[in-house]
């Protein structure tokens, strides 16, 4: 293969990592928490999307829909019975919850559904774009483009409704933010809803590259995007976007030419160097103490 | 009017506000002057929800604030400047004041109290479009009470708005909550800077580690010789 279609591949899955980085860097800006269940609420989007493609014999659309219903609603409902209770707590505290529902999550998937990896359908139309002697398939150009659209929607959403001004708000200051009469708890909710519905169609990519679903499925993909989040500058979410693209390529050149053995390594290498130059990652603002 | 009765505030063990009562009639300007950690901005988060206390009332035209949530308590027409202003640094002033007036859905309305705060303090005008954590302390104590003003309250919580200004700017800022109390705002103002805050007010308390030690009017608090001692440096 061409250095080129080795850059587009690592585009593609750089894709499905920054969407599900934008869910933990949105949820970590707002309700200053890292939700280390999100990968596994990929994981139940991915069994929703292979039950709804293979037992109900729904087309992609429904099925993505489908799944996105699903985990909004469970995104919504972690955050209202594991994080909630805990809104005063130690941040150690919500990050052993958070480690739990993880666990939790993978384990009712074990019970529920076993442990035997299921092959998950093609979905998408096999054909591909002919460009200059590259072949590309369709599948890569819909994923980098949803995760395109996605990205220029989210910070549509952020910059400039009233909305988003109030997202903004409470990610700078819920105490000030409830002043103005902001519910600081309904955008909480409204935060893990639009990260887990992100995760239900990162999800769906992602199943389409690797058509493997196990509960633990969502672990790694889980890990290696919040690295890209932070990687990006952990709160921002241009900064999720490009710290995903970027993992994406770099998991799939070092892999390419250097040791597929060694790219994950590799990957988190970098992480380590880019935090060692900027240790609030490419995009991140650097946090002033308040006196 | 509001009325606050036998307040009692708990941080863990700390009792931080020993039962406390005191009134705050309509049109008047009243302050809680005392010293670093007597509890005044404990009074006011009480006062405005941010803190729950463990018992006592906080009664606004007969309804009881302890019971309900701080993002409820806007919309029955009190606001709070708070302490150290907390703007929205990462948002542009009108922004900020868009967010102030966030419980409002009628644009006019909206644009109506976005022109009185901008005639308020002309200074924000120019700066509507930068960025609020790049404006001067002056200018944003004059961004948090634009903002707590969007709601059109009919109370006004104000928390140390001389903190760290230059004489001139304390000035201004006492010259523009003067203004705002005529415009038929009450104020509830905590002060450090006792002097500002009874040449003003026309009621004051004294709070000492959680306890009212003294009240009367502003005047009678500046002539009173304990005060003097204590709080006006001699």
């Amino acid at each position: 293969m061409s250095f080129l279609s080795y850059l587009i591949n690592g585009l593609r899955l750089g894709s499905v990592y920054a969407i599900i980085a934008l869910g933990y860097t949105m949820v970590y800006g707002i309700a200053k928490m890292l939700n280390f269940a999100h990968g596994d609420v990929i994981m139940v989007g991915a069994y929703t999307a292979f039950f709804a493609a293979t037992a109900a014999g729904l087309p992609l659309i429904p099925a993505v829909l489908l799944a996105m219903a699903v985990c909004t609603v469970l995104g919504v409902a972690i955050e209202r019975f594991a994080y909630k209770p805990l809104r005063s707590a130690t941040s150690l505290s919500v990050l052993i919850t958070a480690i739990g529902v993880s666990y939790l999550l993978q384990n009712a998937a074990q019970l529920l559904w076993t442990s035997n990896p299921r092959i998950f359908p093609s979905l998408f139309s096999n054909g591909a774009f002919e460009l200059g002697g590259l072949s590309i398939s369709y599948v890569t150009v819909i994923t980098i483009v949803t995760c395109i659209v996605i990205m220029v929607c989210l910070m549509l959403f952020v910059n400039k409704t009233r909305t988003g001004s109030a997202m903004r708000a409470c990610a700078e200051d819920q105490g000030a933010a409830a002043l103005m009469g902001i519910n600081v708890n309904r955008i909480i909710s409204l935060t893990f809803a639009i990260g887990s519905g992100l995760a239900a169609i990162a999800s769906v990519l992602l199943c389409s590259t690797y058509p493997t679903v196990t509960p633990t499925l969502g672990a790694m993909p889980g890990i290696k995007a919040f690295t890209a989040a932070v990687f990006g500058g952990i709160g921002s979410i241009p900064g999720a976007f490009l710290g995903g693209l970027l993992l994406g390529i770099i998991e799939i050149l070092a892999g390419a030419y250097i040791s597929t053995q060694l790219s994950d390594a590799i990957v988190f290498a970098v992480l380590i160097i880019v935090l060692l130059i900027r240790p609030s990652g490419l995009l991140g603002k650097k946090v002033r103490e308040k006196v | 009017m509001l009325k606050v009765q036998d307040l009692v505030v708990r941080y863990g063990m700390i009792e931080a506000i020993k039962g406390i009562s005191f009134e705050v009639p309509d049109g008047e300007i009243v302050t809680l002057i005392g010293a670093n950690g007597a509890g005044k901005t404990t009074t006011l988060h009480s006062v405005s929800g941010l803190i729950k206390p463990v018992s006592g009332q906080v009664m606004l035209d007969g309804e009881d604030l302890t019971k309900i949530p701080a993002h409820k308590i806007v919309a029955k027409g009190l606001s709070q400047v708070p302490e150290g202003r907390r703007v929205f640094a990462q948002q542009t002033v009108e922004e900020n004041l868009k967010l102030g007036a966030y419980l409002k859905r009628d644009k006019e309305e909206i644009m109506k109290s976005l022109d009185y705060v901008y005639e308020l303090f002309p200074r924000l005008k120019e700066r509507r479009t930068q960025l609020a954590g790049t404006l001067s302390g002056g200018e944003q104590q004059m961004l948090a009470m634009g903002r707590a003003l969007m709601t059109k309250p009919s109370i006004l919580l104000m928390d140390e708005p001389s903190m760290g200004l230059s004489p001139l700017l304390v000035s201004e800022i006492f010259d523009i909550i003067l203004e705002i109390n005529k415009n038929n705002v009450t104020v509830l103002l905590v002060e450090q800077n006792a002097k500002r805050a009874l040449s003003i007010a026309d009621h004051a308390y004294v709070l000492e580690t959680g306890r009212i030690t003294l009240s009367g009017t502003g005047a009678e608090l500046a002539d009173d010789e304990r005060v003097k001692k204590a709080y006006l440096g001699g």
